[in-house]
């Protein structure tokens, strides 16, 4: 890891991606950075929206700030864009400082999570507003509008009102009068929050496609962890106006620095252990209803004999009535309490020794009418110890 | 009630009853009295007991027949005076208009943006007048701008003035009362449609470049047009027949319909003359009317 404040709680180093992959401009020192944010907070009365960030965005990433309600990520948005003013920081974008500028001097524009389209406008005249402020010639105005209109799948429709629109016309309506002003950076504020689901993954696809043709940096705000997953370049988990853990979707989802960052990426099952050893780095644990000790990489600080937690995602644990092979394997025993069939997998919760409740989530591979597994059945547990993440807070 | 447990027949009497209440209430205060008015513009004045000629005439040994006569609506064309008493009317309603929407836009606008607690206050204040009785406000009016009345007081006392200023009794003494009197009912429907503006629409215009001036013009103004034809129309109308304001605080040369309509009723007592006078004011305020509901539907469209 060469990007500052990224380092993992990575088990096994060879996990790490390659640095040298070219798609990943943050790994390189000698990359610079299109958008900069220093220090940058925002206060409002008493209240710390967002709290002296620091933030480096590349050229032509698709960068997502996660984050629950309240987290900060649409005032961090908004100062972006110029509506909310920093009460400390800087904001530079392409070498420029935008910090001071108004939101009509920047080269940045934005698509609202309601979408804000001009009710009193057709659909031609919301998506050439931009160009008619910048007091362009008519007929180039006509023709950007028309391949604008076309990128977006509106052609039949720009003599509409936008309350003669669906939801989802309505959102490539935002989105094509964002772009057409080919903005620097578009900042998308909860883009398919309001979509249904169907909608929502078909126009995930879309964005992507729209941004890698047009080689727009796209900033996106979402509270929805799967969107920022399929989407994003990389993915700023945003708590309490602070980052948590800055890194592309597979760090961010097999390699969560805490406890905050791995339930938000769907759900984790923890076990407690015991700290055994600790050697530049190295941190042996031996699980407390097991005899498996686990070694992994480890920064933080943690003392011998001190209790911490193994996290594992659900689908990366085995289930099986007999007992697996000891090698690599940490192995558990417990009886299934409740199990859901979802079709392509399954759903166990196995109540542990310890009497926890530990999910797994199973591919169903084999084509069989009858439940491999049934209520009340004693089974073993088991993962690959390089699956296992330390977790702290 | 036997309407939820019979669906059918209740609901249709309610429904009924429901309809038809505004309708009745409308026949009874509305029309019954307009054709009462219309029939009493197209009869000569006499003196007597009501003082016009009846429409019908049964006496007559010709049979049936109606005495209808043109004679009151020409001499409202003939005579200079009412031609410039309604004249009079439409230049100092659309002015008085035009001062409530120039200090009515920017008030509603402050208190659509004003975060809620006070917003609730701030309209309060608005309807507040409305708690005192209108000829009261209208006698305050005169006791603040008379000869020895409290303005010219202070500005002499000031020294600003060597004499009084003649304020009652003009023209902008009647301005004054009218968009004084009327400005809530401005301020009210463009707050109504200024409060719905989503400001998502605001700042996207500003994000595609437009400077604040440009966001006013461009997205404001033209969505909160029902707004201004709204209140527009419930200034207008009620000024344009206005008598209490221009008799209280207009001078001689205040000509305008609502006081000639006074006089030619109440001081000579020429009726059929007085409902042609309203007849015509009528017809002069179902013109914005119809553009109204022709913006309407055209909006709705």
């Amino acid at each position: 890891m060469t990007t500052p404040g990224n380092t993992l709680n990575t088990l096994n180093t060879t996990d790490t991606p390659n640095p040298e992959f070219i798609n990943t401009p943050w790994r390189d020192p000698q990359q610079r950075p299109f958008i900069e944010i220093e220090g940058l907070s925002k206060r409002f009365g008493d209240f710390i929206a967002v709290d002296a960030v620091n933030l480096k965005i590349y050229r032509r990433e698709l960068f997502t700030i996660l984050g629950g309600s309240g987290c900060g990520k649409t005032t961090l948005l908004r100062m972006l864009a110029g509506f909310e003013k920093p009460s400390a920081g800087r904001i530079r974008i392409d070498g420029v400082d935008v910090t001071d500028l108004p939101p009509y001097l920047r080269p940045v524009n934005m698509m609202f999570q309601s979408y804000a389209v001009f009710p009193h406008m057709t659909v031609y005249q919301n998506i050439a507003y931009g160009l008619k402020k910048e007091k362009l010639p008519r007929a180039e105005i006509k023709e950007r509008v028309g391949r604008m209109l076309e990128l977006v799948q509106l052609t039949a429709l720009s003599k509409r009102k936008p309350n003669q629109l669906s939801g989802g016309q309505r959102q490539r309506v935002a989105l094509a009068r964002a772009l057409i002003k080919q903005p620097k950076v578009l900042l998308l504020d909860e883009p398919l929050a309001a979509l249904d689901k169907k909608l929502r993954e078909q126009t995930q696809f879309e964005l992507m496609n729209i941004q890698d043709k047009l080689g727009i940096t796209f900033v996106v705000v979402t509270h929805d962890q799967e969107e920022a997953m399929t989407l994003a370049s990389r993915i700023a988990v945003m708590d309490a106006g602070d980052f948590v853990q800055i890194g592309t979707p597979s760090e961010v989802y097999e390699f969560p620095r805490n406890h905050f960052v791995a339930s938000f990426f769907g759900s984790i099952n923890l076990f407690d252990a015991t700290v055994t050893s600790v050697d530049a780095g190295e941190l042996c644990v031996l699980l407390d209803d097991s005899d498996t000790e686990i070694c992994t990489r480890y920064e933080g600080e943690l003392a011998v004999g001190s209790a911490c937690k193994i996290g594992v995602r659900p689908e990366k644990l085995l289930i099986s009535t007999e007992r697996p092979a000891e090698q690599g394997n940490t192995i558990t025993r417990g009886v299934v309490e409740d199990l859901a069939y979802k079709g392509n997998r399954s759903i166990y919760r196995v109540r542990a020794q310890n009497g926890r409740i530990i999910m797994v989530s199973a591919q169903n591979k084999q084509r069989s009418a009858h439940l491999p597994l049934e209520w009340d059945d004693e089974v073993y547990l088991s993962w690959p110890s390089d699956c296992s993440v330390v977790l702290t807070a | 009630m036997n309407g939820i447990v019979h669906p059918g027949r209740g609901d249709r009497l309610w429904r009924g009853i429901i309809i038809g209440t505004p309708y009745v209430w409308l026949l009874l205060f509305f029309l019954a009295p307009f054709a009462i008015v219309l029939k009493i513009s197209f009869a000569d004045p006499i003196v007597a007991q009501p003082p016009f000629t009846p429409f019908f005439d049964w006496s007559a040994s010709a049979g049936q027949r109606i005495l209808a006569t043109l004679d009151n609506y020409r001499f409202l064309l003939e005579d200079n005076l009412y031609l410039v008493s309604y004249l009079n009317s439409i230049k100092i309603a659309l002015v008085s208009t035009a001062l409530c929407l120039l200090l009515g836009f920017p008030m509603a606008y402050a208190i659509a943006r004003t975060p809620q607690p006070w917003r609730n206050l701030l309209l309060l204040l608005v309807i507040l007048p409305f708690w005192t009785s209108f000829l009261l406000r209208i006698y305050a009016l005169m006791v603040m701008m008379g000869q020895h009345g409290l303005v010219n007081d202070l500005l002499l006392s000031l020294g600003v003035i060597d004499q009084p200023l003649a304020m009652l009794y003009t023209n902008g003494a009647v301005y004054l009362g009218i968009v004084y009197s009327y400005l809530p009912f401005m301020i009210l429907p463009l707050y109504a449609s200024l409060e719905k503006l989503d400001h998502d629409v605001h700042e996207a215009a500003a994000d595609l470049g437009a400077k604040p001036t440009q966001v006013f013009f461009d997205i404001t103004l033209p969505m909160a047009v029902p707004g201004i034809i709204a209140g527009s129309l419930l200034v207008f109308i009620p000024a344009l027949g206005e008598y209490v304001i221009p008799a209280l605080l207009g001078g001689l040369d205040t000509l305008m319909i609502g006081h000639t309509l006074y006089d030619e009723f109440f001081v000579n007592r020429d009726w059929p003359l007085a409902c042609a006078v309203a007849i015509l004011l009528l017809l002069i305020l179902i013109l914005p009317i119809v553009l109204f509901q022709h913006f309407q539907q055209e909006a709705d469209a």
